[in-house]
């Protein structure tokens, strides 16, 4: 194929995409029809559990928290022209620091503890992201590889601070004792009760807040920032960036710090907002989906948003469907999750031939 | 002689253990010396390891969970393939996609097929690979050192080891003495100078990925129809990475691979056998840490001794014609 | 009469928007050597890459010896008896000559007999036509000319009756290029029929019998070498008469802003690629270092740029001596600007719009905003500002950068350099892949600054830009300085020996 397509703007941005993610959809579907589910009735089902009331929505908002947290971590690194899947490890580094300060410090007021115990969380997710970014940086080695080693690592070490270290005396169960007060996030049903709104109880927290403060210091960041800047170049062009007086090495290992920041804090929703404690596998594949929402949302911050938002529905819808529909468990997201990754990511511009016939067809 | 037989013991448990690197390291380098970058080895091990369990326990033969756990991988690496050769995607995120889907399919239909939480019941009889006694073993068994070595190192291994030790010189021939290796190796280091020879550049990749996939079925059907008797969810426990740092360490060559993953895997043995015991001054190692070692190792391995490896120069780059 | 070896009528063919070939009418004799001139762009590439079978025409037809064909791909091509010599070479550089002379042409599903065949082959050529190569070695070891004799073995293995070469001097040292003509004028001899695709109008008179003129797509003139001229041909190219911008009377050169001494630079892998190099130059002058590409050229560049470390030497930019913790940023700093000889691997980033490209290298100067943000409307509005200045065609700041033409992008590249004010510019291969208008006025804005008084080290593979624009030469062979004239003082036949590393004495 010599000719390059071309589509009109709107078409490349917004289209296109969402016919990639419709057919990543109708695959799933296939793979309901499968297992001998109904589709269409399994879709009204998830709606309806996410949407369909209050309590879902805050539910759904709840886990879009940990997905614009995952998102972005993906985001910065894809930027800079890496790919951080140690989303996972990350994060449950950084919920053992946030769990450290907490720990220690709950006894003091929230104000004190809490926003110290966010920056421990981003600060922990920074340094086990930037050991593979410098590995990366200066030895070459892959960081592809790397994070994912750091993952299993890290779900190792998870285990054996628990059992070994974190688990209070006379308790069978591999977590930590709970936080004092200092160390929880406030609920937002609890937040707007005290200004007069009621709003059924959730585990909908402070943490859905900070992630969208995130994402706007994200996109300063990438976007208008001089950093960012530097971050691009390095992502689209190393030699460039290196003629331009940006040192391509230290740039990734910022990158990946940002990157392991952002991930890291994903681990407050859970350990600071919910649980209230150190638990056992808190992250639940969340890493991951972080890699969908950045590559749905084309690593641009509206985008992204809605992109966690939609997965969001997809886990708390998903977690009704599984009470009704026994055989449809959560596992049906990840697939989901890999078709959205699949259409997408790397099958991009699979449909632009298409679609630019069948525009080019309705203008005459 | 206890501590020869001991030895041995490991060497052999080693050799187990490293089969699936092996056969996953093989993948990955049919792959990358084509030009393709294959991160979802782990799912095609996966996948296979998974289709091949359901195929053994219907039909209750082992060779037929082999054909399907092929099949599967074979599937699975020509999606990769056609998203990287024809489409020209991001072939990271392509493996990343193979490696959710082969994660969430498994576990999906493992529970509404089998209704265990994922898992399978097991395998038994015909429909498990057994090991296989090499000829001569008892025989032999006299002779010092090199009979024990036969008998506990070589022999008693099911087939599919086998096939994937044969599966070493094999490569090295198809590479270096056959005219679909001399393409081959030419393709991944500049596919321009293959295409203007005349020789079409998809299809070359495209039969590299066969491979892969053959060999991914073969190591996912090992681990699942021949070691554990049984699937479990995420069995492959980032076999498929570690292989990639094998190869990186055998710097692209077969023989080398074979070295590599045998050393990963007789690491694994020892530390296995290191569980629960006390060493002098350090005392008990914590299991976690037992567990955690083989992806230490890795980093350790990508970090420093390898020094630069140099891949092959096209790799990863999709082929586009020049205007 | 024999068939023409090669007859194409009415060849036609688009890419998109672009109408890379116009009906294309073409005869080229059997026998013959025949030029195919014109300038970047003109479509001569594309015409050969037809021929070979890289791609297929829209229409028109191809007659090869008389009979009607259709070459769909290269395996056609090389069936048909068409062989080509790419730009680039076409070799997988771990591997032995006889192993690339085999690809493709093994023989057999096992290559052991093929190998055999090939050393054989690879003999014989040598003896025939003095291609002389040793079948073992490393491509990747081997010298450019070397690599080159690969390549037409590569074709004459094949069994090509037809040779292509497209631009085959451009990586040959001149005492390389005549051995080559030698080799193309016994295989003519001996009835094969030779094109050359070339800009390199001297060439064309000294080995052609025919050439036909390309321009902007279409096919405007044929011609006997015999009966023609440089100046008519270079006419014929341009579509008119061309202007050579005056050099100008200069004052006096000043005080010296850019100085290396004993130099030494080695790349990634410790080779050494610049050695005990040493010049210096002062402000309102040119210094052109000429030399063909792969000399230490582009390592002295990025070494003075504060690209690369150098391993030894000093260089001072304006006063101040570069150290180990300056890089490419601080020497901006300190006055320097740099125009990479390869736009799209180092001087740009083509994915960002124009105004984000103005910002590379810049990106932290205080004109673009305060603090840690970039003010965009400010930089928009200074691109808009700068291009059309410098007449980057369309001046639209907001435009992705991949959808300029070459020269508009080099454009770009050299408003930003000049934009920042330096005191010493570099400019290497300013006019690489840039269209005869386009060179014109970079060359202008290159005797502007020297005007100005700033000091400019221009790197260039082309001997005629070198006298065109240099005050003194330096030649560089090997990593070496093989010598400094004046231009006034030298010609090119001189500065050509001196580039194959013959130095005259002084």
């Amino acid at each position: 194929m010599s000719t390059p397509v071309t589509l009109p703007r709107w078409a490349d941005l917004a289209l296109l995409p969402l016919i990639n993610v419709a057919v990543a959809f109708l695959a799933a579907g296939l793979v309901v029809l499968a297992i001998g589910e109904s589709p269409l009735e399994a879709t009204g089902i998830l709606l309806r559990g996410a949407l369909g009331h209050a309590e879902g929505i805050g539910f759904t908002l709840y886990y879009a928290t940990n997905f614009i947290f995952a998102g972005l971590a993906v985001a910065v690194a894809f930027h800079a022209g890496l790919f951080n899947i140690g989303g996972e490890g990350q994060a449950i580094v950084g919920g053992v620091g946030a769990a450290m300060v907490a720990l220690a410090l709950g006894h003091l007021p929230g104000l004190i503890v809490l926003p110290l115990a966010v920056l421990a969380a981003a600060l922990f997710g920074a340094a086990w992201a930037a050991v593979p970014g410098w590995l990366q940086a200066r030895r070459g080695s892959h960081v592809v590889i790397t994070t994912i080693m750091f993952n299993f690592i890290a779900s190792a070490l998870l285990i054996y601070l628990l059992v070994d270290i974190f688990r209070p005396p006379g308790s069978m169960e591999p977590s930590s004792r709970l936080f004092a007060a200092g160390g929880k996030l406030p609920f937002l049903h609890d937040l707007l009760a005290m200004i007069g709104i009621s709003m059924p109880k959730t585990p909908l927290n402070l943490s859905f807040v900070i992630a969208l403060g995130a994402a706007v210091v994200v996109y300063l960041l990438i976007d208008r920032s001089r950093l960012g800047y530097g971050l691009r170049t390095v992502g689209a062009n190393p030699t460039a960036a290196r003629y331009g007086g940006i040192s391509p090495e230290r740039a990734t290992v910022v990158a990946m710090a940002i990157s392991g920041g952002l991930a890291g804090m994903m681990a407050i929703n859970e350990i600071l907002g919910v649980q209230h404690r150190l638990i056992n596998d808190f992250t639940g594949g969340y890493g991951f989906v972080g890699i969908a929402v950045a590559l749905m949302g084309r690593s641009h911050p509206v985008g992204l948003l809605l992109a966690a938002l939609l997965f969001g529905v997809l886990y708390q819808g998903g977690t009704e469907l599984a009470f009704d529909k026994p055989r449809i468990t959560r596992d049906m997201i990840v697939v989901i999750q890999g078709l959205v990754i699949l259409f997408a990511g790397a099958l991009e511009f699979m449909f632009k031939p298409a679609l630019a016939r069948l525009l080019k067809a309705k203008e005459r | 002689m206890e501590l020869i037989d001991t030895a041995f013991a490991v060497f052999a448990s080693g050799l187990r253990l490293a089969i699936p690197l092996l056969c996953a390291c093989l993948a990955g380098l049919y792959s990358e010396r084509s030009g393709v970058v294959d991160i979802g080895l782990e799912g095609k091990m996966l996948a296979a390891a998974f289709g091949a369990t359901a195929a053994a326990l219907s039909t209750g033969s082992a060779l037929a969970g082999l054909a399907v756990g092929v099949a599967t991988a074979t599937v699975l690496a020509l999606i990769h393939g056609y998203a990287a050769i024809t489409q020209r995607g991001n072939q990271i995120v392509s493996g990343m996609a193979i490696n959710m889907l082969a994660a969430g399919l498994t576990a999906l239909l493992g529970n509404a097929w089998y209704r265990e939480g994922g898992r399978t019941p097991p395998l038994d009889g015909g429909a498990r690979f057994s090991p296989i006694t090499l000829p001569g073993a008892e025989a032999l068994s006299g002779i010092p050192v090199f009979g024990p070595f036969y008998k506990t190192v070589l022999s008693g291994h099911p087939l599919p080891v086998y096939i994937a030790l044969a599966a070493v010189p094999l490569t090295w021939f198809l590479f270096f003495r056959t005219r679909w290796g001399l393409r081959l190796r030419a393709v991944g280091e500049n596919p321009a100078a293959v295409d203007t020879a005349g020789i079409s550049v998809p299809r070359l990749r495209y039969s590299a990925m066969l491979m892969t996939g053959m060999l991914c079925g073969l190591g996912g059907t090992y681990l699942a129809v021949a070691q554990a008797a049984s699937f479990l969810p995420n069995m492959t426990a980032g076999k498929g990475f570690i292989a990639l740092a094998a190869l990186i360490f055998a710097k692209w060559r077969p023989v080398q691979a074979l070295g590599a993953c045998l050393l990963f895997g007789v690491l694994d043995a020892v530390a296995i056998r290191l569980q629960g015991v006390a060493l002098p001054g350090i005392g008990q190692v914590p299991v976690q840490a037992i567990q955690a070692l083989p992806y230490i190792l890795t980093v350790i391995l990508l970090a420093g001794f390898v020094g630069r490896a140099i891949p092959p120069r096209a790799v990863g780059v999709p082929y586009v014609k020049e205007r | 009469m024999t068939a023409p070896a090669i007859a194409l009528t009415a060849i036609d063919k688009r890419f998109g928007p672009v109408h890379a070939n116009r009906a294309i009418d073409l005869v080229v004799e059997k026998g013959t050597i025949h030029g195919i001139i014109g300038e970047n762009g003109a479509g001569k590439s594309t015409l050969m890459s037809i021929l070979y079978g890289f791609y297929e025409a829209d229409s028109g037809t191809i007659a090869v010896n008389g009979a009607p064909v259709r070459i769909r791909s290269s395996a056609d091509a090389i069936r048909l008896g068409i062989g080509m010599v790419h730009q680039h070479f076409m070799l997988v550089e771990p591997m032995t000559v006889a192993e690339n002379v085999l690809l493709g042409a093994e023989g057999g599903a096992l290559i052991a007999g093929g190998l055999v065949h090939a050393r054989a082959e690879i003999a014989r050529l040598g003896a025939d036509y003095g291609l002389v190569v040793d079948p073992d070695a490393v491509v990747g070891e081997l010298s450019v000319g070397l690599q080159q004799r690969v390549e037409i073995i590569k074709a004459l293995y094949r069994g090509a009756e037809v040779l292509i070469l497209d631009e085959p001097t451009g990586v040959l040292t001149p005492a390389e290029a005549p051995q080559l003509f030698e080799v193309l004028g016994e295989l003519s001899r001996q009835g094969r029929t030779i094109l050359i695709i070339t800009h390199k109008l001297k060439e064309i008179m000294a080995i052609t019998d025919a050439v036909s003129v390309m321009r902007r797509g279409e096919m405007v003139a044929h011609r006997r070498t015999a009966a023609t001229s440089v100046s008519e041909l270079a006419e014929l190219m341009v579509g008119r008469a061309i202007v050579h911008p005056a050099r100008g009377e200069g004052t006096a050169p000043g005080a010296p802003l850019l100085a290396v001494e004993h130099l030494t630079v080695r790349d990634s892998r410790k080779v050494v690629r610049v050695e005990d190099v040493s010049f210096a130059v002062r402000a309102g002058e040119i210094v052109g270092i000429a030399g063909v590409s792969g000399n230490g050229q582009s390592e002295l560049v990025e070494a003075i740029a504060g690209i690369i470390r150098p391993a030894s030497g000093a260089i001072r930019i304006a006063g101040h001596t570069l150290t180990a913790a300056d890089d490419a940023a601080s020497a901006r700093t300190h006055g320097l600007a740099h125009v990479p000889e390869d736009r799209h691997r180092m001087g740009l980033v083509t994915a960002f719009p124009a105004w984000e490209n103005l910002l590379l290298g810049h990106h932290r100067d205080a004109a673009y905003g305060s603090g840690p943000l970039i003010d965009r409307e400010r930089t928009v509005a200074a691109t808009a500002q700068t291009m059309a200045h410098f007449d980057v065609r369309p001046a639209d700041p907001l435009l992705k950068t991949a959808n300029f033409s070459g020269g508009n992008q080099q454009k770009l590249v050299i408003a930003r350099e000049i934009e920042a004010g330096p005191q010493v510019l570099i400019a290497a291969q300013p006019t690489r892949g840039v269209d005869i208008g386009a060179i014109a006025f970079i060359h202008q804005q290159l005797l502007a600054m020297k005007a100005a008084g700033k000091a400019i080290l221009l790197v260039s593979v082309e001997l005629d830009e070198i006298f065109a624009l240099a005050d003194r030469i330096v030649v560089m062979c090997g990593g070496k300085v093989v010598g400094i004239r004046p231009v006034a003082e030298t010609d090119q036949n001189e500065i050509g020996l001196m580039m194959a590393g013959v130095e005259r004495a002084a």
